[in-house]
């Protein structure tokens, strides 16, 4: 077993770029890390790619080059980043292979996602009635969660306001600009209690990381992190997931609360370890929720750690530095590699106006989606 | 026995909703081994889960307004589109159902408050009418 290292990073601007293809904008990623790294597209052995909406990741190699190297397509749903970057690590963990890239792109179309019951396993009657919606799934999870634990409004509206606050500072982000609470909370309401201002869109954007072994790490001499927990778990049950037309009546935990425990295990530590988090915010209340799945802190204390900025750039725990979901948007196959880029260009002090300040040693990042999986990656620099 | 001067429309899909007695009943599946009960139900040959039908009576456990005319498809609504609110409503001893939720105003919706099971009359974007099934104030309770 080798440790793994991700010695590389690139990303496409999030957000919207007319007249390139999603599946540019991944090659766009690709060259970046590797010119960042001083390294060759024929240096790379191997490479675990997807996109949700936007291609076929291994047709990549038309632009970058036909060196015959293995490329496996990963379809994961919002997990796609996350499963490719398993991947990616477990090639080099097992000793199989030394140098391998991990990417993911997207390109979606306006508006909320039009997902098919067909797809899900579930009868067509949920789609047509109406009840096949992500967003009305977040808000019923937050509506519920604020009403067991006292979360209020003014802590929804907190957290898009830091989440817009960080996109200022964040070049690859596509809001950039500052929102106020007050407005966020008084913008259009979508799905109670969720305003407009209090969900990410889905958009466009790619990332690419560049993972090598021990072996490779020390020959090269980059800046660098290492993979010290990686895990992706499926629900277990009595989980409450997106696209569910009944639950179990004998509530359980979450295919994050299990995700983050395995990786919390295979890294040998706690949340109380961690030094910077990039949790899944598709909206306010998954980064609210999150954060309790997640471990770091109970149920109910998010209010008073968001009132007093605790996760902010500079508070004790920096949540989303980059604006998260919220700020960059959601190109489903590149959101989970985009957290883990950030952790990596935090780590190594390379974040720019957004550095969060202070020695950074352990970065934490957190994925979600249909029909109920999670990947989380802890990164140490 | 209650009786319908109207013949309802029929329902949105097989196998979903049942009259007894005049009555409307979600039709679900149990797990012979366990006995979870599990919404849709399973095909009707899946030999490892009977039938079963729901109770009709439930508290609401969560609940939004969805207030954007959701895409087409999936959603085989009207193009007039008016806000309705959705549901989780927990069925005791058996599961938490999500529903459409009718005759009640928005601002009174409550987790906790007795709910009962009632049809809905769903009109197609092509003009059919259809029904399916919401949840309804229970008449008199106070959440």
């Amino acid at each position: 077993m080798s440790d793994v290292y991700i010695v590389g990073a690139g990303i496409h601007p999030f957000g919207r770029t007319p007249g390139r293809s999603g599946m540019q904008q991944g090659v766009f990623a690709v060259r970046q890390a590797l010119q960042r790294a001083g390294l060759e597209w024929t240096d790379i052995n191997f490479a675990f790619g997807g996109s949700d909406s936007a291609g076929n990741a291994d047709t990549m190699v038309s632009e970058l080059g036909l060196t015959g190297l293995p490329f496996i397509n990963v379809a994961n749903g919002c997990a796609t980043g996350g499963s490719a970057m398993y991947g990616a690590y477990n090639a080099i963990a097992s000793g199989a292979s030394d140098l391998g890239i991990a990417v993911g792109f997207d390109k979606h179309p306006r508006g909320s996602f039009s997902p098919l019951p067909a797809d899900w396993g579930l009868p067509d009657w949920y789609g047509e009635t109406g009840m096949m919606l992500t967003t009305q799934f977040f808000a019923m999870k937050i509506q519920r969660y604020m009403s067991l634990h006292g979360i209020l409004p003014e802590t929804l509206g907190a957290v898009a306001e830091k989440a817009f606050a960080n996109g200022v500072l964040t070049d690859h982000a596509w809001r950039r600009e500052a929102v106020d609470a007050e407005t966020i909370m008084n913008s259009q309401m979508v799905s109670d209690p969720l305003t407009k201002f209090m969900f990410c869109s889905p958009g466009e954007g790619a990332v690419a990381l560049i993972l090598a072994s021990e072996k490779k790490v020390r020959e090269l001499g980059l800046p660098s992190v290492r993979l010290r927990g990686v895990a992706v778990r499926t629900r277990p049950p009595g989980s409450f997931e997106v696209f569910s037309p009944a639950i179990d009546i004998k509530r359980g935990g979450s295919p994050t609360t299990i995700a983050s425990q395995a990786a919390y295990e295979m890294a040998g530590v706690g949340p109380e370890d961690i030094d910077i988090a990039q949790l899944q915010d598709t909206e306010v209340g998954a980064e609210i929720m999150h954060m309790a799945e997640n471990g770091f802190c109970a149920d109910g204390d998010q209010t008073a750690w968001i009132a007093e900025g605790r996760t902010r750039i500079d508070g004790a725990l920096p949540v989303n530095t980059d604006g998260g979901c919220l700020a960059c948007g959601e190109p489903i196959g590149a959101s989970g590699l985009r957290q883990v880029y950030e952790n990596y260009m935090q780590l190594t002090g390379q974040a720019g106006a957004r550095q969060a300040p202070g020695k950074l040693r352990l970065g934490y990042s957190h994925v979600y989606g249909a029909p109920g999986i999670s990947a989380v990656a802890i990164v140490e620099a | 026995m209650q009786q319908h001067l109207e013949t309802p429309a029929p329902a949105i899909a097989d196998d979903l909703l049942e009259w007894t007695g005049g009555e409307l009943r979600l039709v679900a599946s149990r797990e012979r081994a366990g006995g979870r009960i599990v919404f849709p139900p399973r095909a009707i040959d899946d030999d490892r889960f009977d039938c079963v039908l729901l109770g009709t009576h439930g508290k609401l456990w969560s609940w939004t307004i969805q207030r954007f005319r959701p895409k087409s498809p999936p959603y085989a609504g009207p193009d007039a589109f008016e806000p309705y609110a959705v549901g989780y409503v927990e069925l005791a001893g058996e599961l938490v159902i999500e529903a459409r939720l009718t005759g009640i105003d928005f601002a009174e919706l409550r987790i906790g408050m007795a709910l009962r099971l009632v049809p809905l009359p769903f009109t197609l974007a092509s003009g059919v009418d259809r029904t399916t099934f919401a949840f309804t104030p229970v008449e008199g309770d106070v959440a």
